[in-house]
């Protein structure tokens, strides 16, 4: 029973206006990069209250089952993951053996939902869109796994947040090593693509293929899409500061380092964004089993000499 | 006003048809979206696809060619859906009136919301244009 308390009120709602509060950060601070003045801070939340009621048009071409269900899944997924990494951060329960797993498997749930989408609506962009999320995926998973895999190591092979947490308190938060600041560097490029932000906004290039695999959809449909964004604007770089930085904490004078931890990793991400031009796909995947695998290996060697 | 009307008047996104216009129109549209004029300021955003989009802005002299591809994105567009013609060409056909290739203004074909004249209107022009018509869908609804 609890844990559905933790999952309409935190995983759901508290996510979901973080996320979109974090989503008007992402766009004042573009606005603000190119001397622009940028959207009222209320902006995700009535772009979001339109697209549901606006009409939802069914493309003729599509498969009905799949064009409903993968937006529902997207969102299904990231609200999950976010609800594990909440009861963690709150401290209701120890977690169970494994949660480290059952996340970075939920984190990947979005962007399948978002592939099945493009597929199952029977455009021809939206199919491009899709075979450029499926590689981005297989290029962006092998580096990403691999510096969880060092972050593991250095916490004593244990695979439950609530022990990485723990250990972090006692010898200091992980990115301060050499090991973990290469796995931060590592993580925070692979997250900027499992956001598709530039430069690996590859799937839906809007200038080559109009929004990808979100070009048929519509309506509520579209919004439960967009609502998935931002609820991974929020979750990702969480994950990364229970990981990386020793976790939220939001009691007294904490909750304002917490904050501070979260605005920078985004401002991080939109900087990033902001400064690279789009990349090509084998670009990307070049560039993700390359240098940044090889980077993601160093850091591994690393924890487990010990520094 | 309704919660659907009031929300779609703070976020409309673009979408941008050109039936056939010399171009002038276009470049104007896209000096709205530059810093100087910066829409986004209004929630407003270029839509990619016709299923994202709430606003129409239709350029251009009507051709046959692509009137029947406008009628198309019209049906295609999710209503609610406004549409506004920018431009002396897609108000009245402009100095294509009595050309072969352009037989019926495009208020014929689908309806228009608010006119927008010049040949090219100016960029504020097209801001106090779109003023104009958020004025209106208020007093209408």
């Amino acid at each position: 029973m609890i844990y559905i308390i933790y999952l309409v009120i935190f995983g759901l709602f508290l996510t979901s206006v973080l996320g979109l509060v974090a989503s008007w950060i992402d766009r004042k601070v573009t606005a603000r990069v190119q001397y622009r003045v940028g959207p009222p801070f209320f902006q995700p939340f009535i772009d979001i209250t339109k697209l549901m009621g606006k009409e939802v048009v069914v493309p003729n071409t599509a498969s009905k089952g799949m064009f409903f269900f993968a937006p529902l899944m997207s969102f299904a997924g990231a609200v999950v993951a976010s609800t594990i990494l909440w009861i963690n951060q709150l401290g209701y329960t120890e977690g169970f053996l494994g949660d480290l797993f059952v996340v970075i498997y939920l984190l990947m749930i979005p962007s399948i939902g978002i592939m099945l989408g493009g597929l199952a609506s029977g455009n021809p962009l939206a199919r491009i869109g899709a075979s450029r999320e499926i590689k981005l995926m297989l290029s962006y998973e092998l580096p990403f796994i691999l510096s969880i895999a060092s972050i593991i190591v250095r916490s004593g092979n244990s695979i439950i947040f609530h022990r990485i947490i723990e250990i972090q308190g006692q010898n200091g938060a992980n990115a301060l090593s050499f090991s973990g600041g290469i796995a931060l560097i590592v993580s925070i490029i692979c997250i900027q693509a499992k956001l598709s932000f530039a430069p690996f906004d590859i799937p839906e290039a809007e200038t080559e293929i109009m929004a990808g695999p979100l070009i048929e959809y519509s309506g509520i449909y579209l919004g439960l899409y967009k609502l998935t964004k931002c609820v991974l604007l929020f979750t990702l770089p969480f994950f990364i500061i229970i990981l990386f930085l020793g976790g939220l904490n939001l009691s007294g004078i904490g909750i304002v380092y917490s904050i501070i931890k979260y605005i920078a990793l985004l401002v991080i991400i939109t900087l990033i964004r902001n400064t690279n031009p789009r990349v090509r796909i084998d670009q990307a995947m070049k560039f993700f089993w390359g240098p940044v695998t090889v980077a993601a290996i160093v850091s591994l060697v690393l924890a487990f000499i010990g520094l | 006003m309704s919660l659907k009307l009031r929300a779609l008047l703070k976020s409309p996104w673009v979408f941008h048809i050109s039936t056939g216009s010399c171009n002038n129109c276009d470049i104007e549209i896209l000096d709205c979206l530059t810093p100087r004029f910066d829409i986004e300021r209004f929630g407003m955003l270029l839509a990619p696809s016709i299923k994202h989009a709430d606003v129409l802005l239709i350029t251009g002299s009507c051709n046959r060619k692509s009137m029947i591809r406008v009628k198309k994105l019209y049906e295609q567009a999710p209503k609610p859906v406004v549409v506004v013609a920018i431009g002396e060409c897609s108000c009245s056909r402009g100095l294509f009136i009595h050309s072969y290739n352009c037989p019926v203004p495009l208020d014929k074909v689908i309806p228009v919301d608010i006119y927008i004249p010049g040949c090219p209107p100016k960029p504020e022009a097209i801001i106090a244009g779109v003023v104009k018509l958020i004025q209106k869908l208020k007093g209408k609804a």
